[in-house]
């Protein structure tokens, strides 16, 4: 365990976690204009109507299968009577699944963003920075599942590598601030490197697109078609100055 | 038992439309010369038969806009239940790309001053204002303006379905009309029903519908769920923007900036008072054609006391009552039944209502060398000019021609009646009575449609926002409005009433004038406050 792993895995969920809190209650509150998907759906439809349903349905697959690996320890699954053995099958053959719709869709949404001509000219300098993170994790997890966990191209792992023994067991000791390093530094360095930029990603959120996640708008199946809304007094006409811009009073 | 709601309204007299495009020009120069919004035009201008702004909006087998009738008898979403549409969040199946309304474009101008010595003239070339880049352009918003290329593109129309035989594009034979359209603010929108995150909502005290910039999370379905497509989205700022009706202008008493600059004063903008428990029943009735009928039915009027009862319990002020009492939308609307909704068939209940033109009948009478100021010749050309009564019908009445023969025979009568006012004969009355009006009728309708004084086109009565006015105004004292004891100060020339400078409204503007006329005012150079 050294001092960089220390602080990989100790220190920096924290200070990302602190960023991603305030981050966000920042971008709610100053930035609710910008707090958008930003669709480029306008400029180019076809590709993305293959591409976005394929990334989005397939990430969401996915973190259906890192909330069940790592935040319900291996002792539950196997009090409802699923052994380790099933759970890495299924885990595998769920991982491989989604993997590969997440594979598919967003080599075709970065395809499209680098060759429309319009796609690109609307990408940020948020947005690529965001996409180097998002990319590189997805690829190590994409690694993880398939040549380590599936195929064991390191003659390593024979029966995968046993996650829910470790990396999960960091994982939850983050959250009652008794972070276990030692847990995490026993996961091959791709496992590790995976976790690091997972980590970033969620300092990332509150300032790129990706805060969009949190406005998946699940109150629309419950609530009456039409809106009504009253005229708010404070908005209408003109609006009272900010402070220190107020009028010089005429007498 | 109903519930009283007012609702701001406008009615275009597409007679008048000369298709100038100044209400477009000076609504984008108001609204929409921003980035992210290039092309979009809250006022679009179209002339019909054409294709429309963006192509073809109006075919809802292709982009599944408005509501439509279950077989049960139940209102749903052309495109789907709830669910069905949250699963397809990801990537909407029905939104216009930015080819279908057309891609913005400027002029590299500067080529024209800059370009160095040469044998021939520089040229500005066309610019994409998405890309930046050279471009070809191929379609705009207007593309087809006075039946420009529709000789090739004119058979594409949705609206000449069931008259597709009938409408030939050669010049000679050709009629056309424009069609001037903003947002409808529908009694039962569509756009607002479509939207996930519950930004887009409808105002309690106007109707205005209006998008929530701060909610608004930019999944589009408010634009496919449109079936007018007065829902564009902000490819900037990822919002949805549509027409405001120019709110800050109505709640201090102001038309709408493409009403104020018409050219043709064809516009005309008042209170409806209607029914809010009866929309949801009259957009449900059986059969599209009922629906013109339903519409007027849920509109209540304004001067029976049980109505302005029941207004009053529902706290609507006396000053909006009396607005409703004048409405010119509400007496073209429902009193003389001139004014038809557009697309009824949407089953949206829209609050902007279009008297049909007359002249493409009285063109095509002039033409043949009638007269064709005669009411016989007119009742008989109606009669026979079958195409653009069949198009205008598909139009604003869901193919009911009868509804549309009726309205064109009533401005036939108006204007044949109105010929022997003129020419200083003796009025025929049998004129007014062929189409079940007095001669009186017709000549209030005259001064209405015709004369069209300002006043008498425009009566909004300005929002209730006492006490947020009073935040805005700096000189203003808290015992300082109307009737107040604090009202106006008292100064050695008389009462001067502090004037406003961050609203200044038609109705403030008159009763100045006005207070100005009777009011003997200083020479110059006297002792003013």
């Amino acid at each position: 365990m050294t001092a960089l792993q220390n602080f990989a895995f100790g220190v920096v969920p924290y200070i990302a976690g602190a960023v991603f809190l305030v981050g966000m209650y920042w971008r709610y509150r100053y930035d609710a204009y910008g707090w958008t998907t930003r669709s480029s759906q306008m400029y180019e439809s076809r590709l993305l109507r293959i591409g976005s349903p394929l990334f989005h349905v397939g990430i969401l697959l996915a973190l259906a299968g890192h909330v069940l690996g790592l935040l319900v320890p291996a002792s539950w699954t196997e009090a409802v009577g699923v052994s380790e053995h099933v759970y890495h099958v299924a885990a595998v053959t769920f991982g491989v699944i989604a993997g590969l719709m997440v594979a598919v869709g967003l080599s075709i949404l970065i395809y499209r963003r680098r060759t429309v001509g319009r796609v690109f000219q609307v990408t940020t300098r948020m947005d690529k920075i965001m996409y180097v993170v998002l990319v590189g994790t997805i690829v190590l997890g994409l690694f993880n599942t398939f040549a380590i966990n599936w195929l064991n191209i390191t003659g390593e792992f024979p029966d995968g590598f046993n996650y829910r023994d470790s990396v999960a067991i960091w994982f939850r000791s983050l959250f009652v601030f008794q972070p276990d390093v030692a847990a995490m530094t026993v996961a091959p360095p791709s496992f590790q490197l995976h976790a690091v930029l997972s980590v970033l990603l969620v300092a990332l959120i509150p300032f790129t697109r990706l805060v969009h996640i949190f406005s998946a708008p699940l109150g629309y199946v419950a609530r009456p078609y039409l809106v009504y809304r009253s005229r708010d007094p404070q908005q209408a006409g003109a609006r009272d100055p900010r402070r220190g811009w107020e009028p010089v009073r005429r007498s | 038992m109903t519930r009283v709601m007012a609702q701001v309204g406008m009615v275009m007299n597409l007679d008048k439309c000369i298709g100038c495009h100044t209400c477009s020009v000076t609504c984008k120069q108001t609204w929409t010369n921003r980035r992210g919004v290039e092309y979009v035009w809250f006022n679009n201008v179209e002339t019909r038969p054409g294709l429309g702004y963006p192509r073809r909006y109006e075919d809802q087998e292709e982009w599944k806009g408005g509501w439509r009738r279950t077989k049960r008898g139940k209102l749903a979403l052309r495109s789907g239940s709830r669910w069905h549409r949250l699963t397809q969040i990801f990537s909407n199946p029905k939104l216009p790309g930015i080819d279908d309304y057309y891609e913005p474009w400027t002029y590299d101008y500067d080529t024209l001053i800059s370009a160095p010595p040469m044998d021939t003239t520089p040229v500005a070339r066309p610019k994409s204002m998405i890309t930046g880049k050279d471009m070809d352009i191929r379609w705009g918003a207007n593309w087809d303006d006075d039946l420009g290329g529709t000789a090739e593109t004119g058979h594409a129309d949705p609206m000449l379905k069931g008259i597709e035989d009938q409408v030939s594009f050669e010049f000679e034979k050709a009629f056309m009309f424009y069609l001037p359209r903003i947002c409808e603010h529908c009694l039962n929108p569509s756009c607002v029903a479509s939207c996930p995150s519950g930004a887009m909502y409808k105002r309690t005290e106007d109707g205005i519908v209006l998008v929530d910039q701060d909610r608004c999370r930019g999944w589009r379905m408010c634009v496919s769920g449109c079936p007018y497509k007065k829902v564009y989205f902000n490819h900037r700022t990822g919002k949805a923007e549509k027409c405001t009706l120019c709110y800050p202008r109505l709640e201090v008493g102001q038309p709408t900036v493409c009403a104020e600059t018409c050219v043709g004063r064809l516009r005309y903008i008042g209170l409806f008072l209607y029914d809010a428990d009866r929309v949801l029943a009259a957009a449900s009735v059986e059969k599209d054609t009922d629906l013109y009928e339903a519409q007027l039915d849920v509109l209540l009027d304004p001067n029976d006391p049980e109505v302005i009862e029941q207004a009053r319990r529902d706290g609507i002020a006396e000053d909006w009552i009396e607005a409703a009492q004048k409405s010119p939308v509400y007496t073209l609307a429902k009193k003389y039944r001139m004014a038809l909704p557009l697309h009824p068939e949407y089953r949206t209940m829209p609050m902007v209502w279009y008297i049909p033109p007359l002249s493409p009948v009285v063109d095509a009478l002039k033409n043949s060398g009638h007269d064709a100021e005669d009411a016989g010749n007119l009742f008989g050309a109606i009669d026979a000019l079958r195409i653009p009564v069949g198009y205008l019908a598909n139009l604003l009445t869901a193919g009911d021609t009868d509804v549309v023969d009726g309205v064109l025979r009533r401005l036939a009568a108006m204007r044949s009646y109105m010929r022997d006012i003129n020419l200083g004969r003796d009025t025929d009355e049998s004129i007014a009575e062929a189409v079940g009006m007095t001669g009186e009728d017709l000549y209030d309708m005259y001064r209405l449609l015709a004369i069209a004084k300002y006043e008498h086109r425009y009566v909004i009565p300005a929002a209730h926002q006492e006490a947020a006015s009073a935040l805005e105004e700096a000189p203003g004292c808290s015992l300082d409005f109307e009737g107040g004891p604090g009202m106006g100060q008292t100064t050695a020339v008389g009462e001067v009433r502090p004037v406003p400078v961050s609203i200044e409204s038609f109705h403030l503007t008159k009763q100045r004038a006005l207070a100005a006329e009777h009011a003997e005012l200083p020479e110059a150079g006297g002792d003013r406050a």
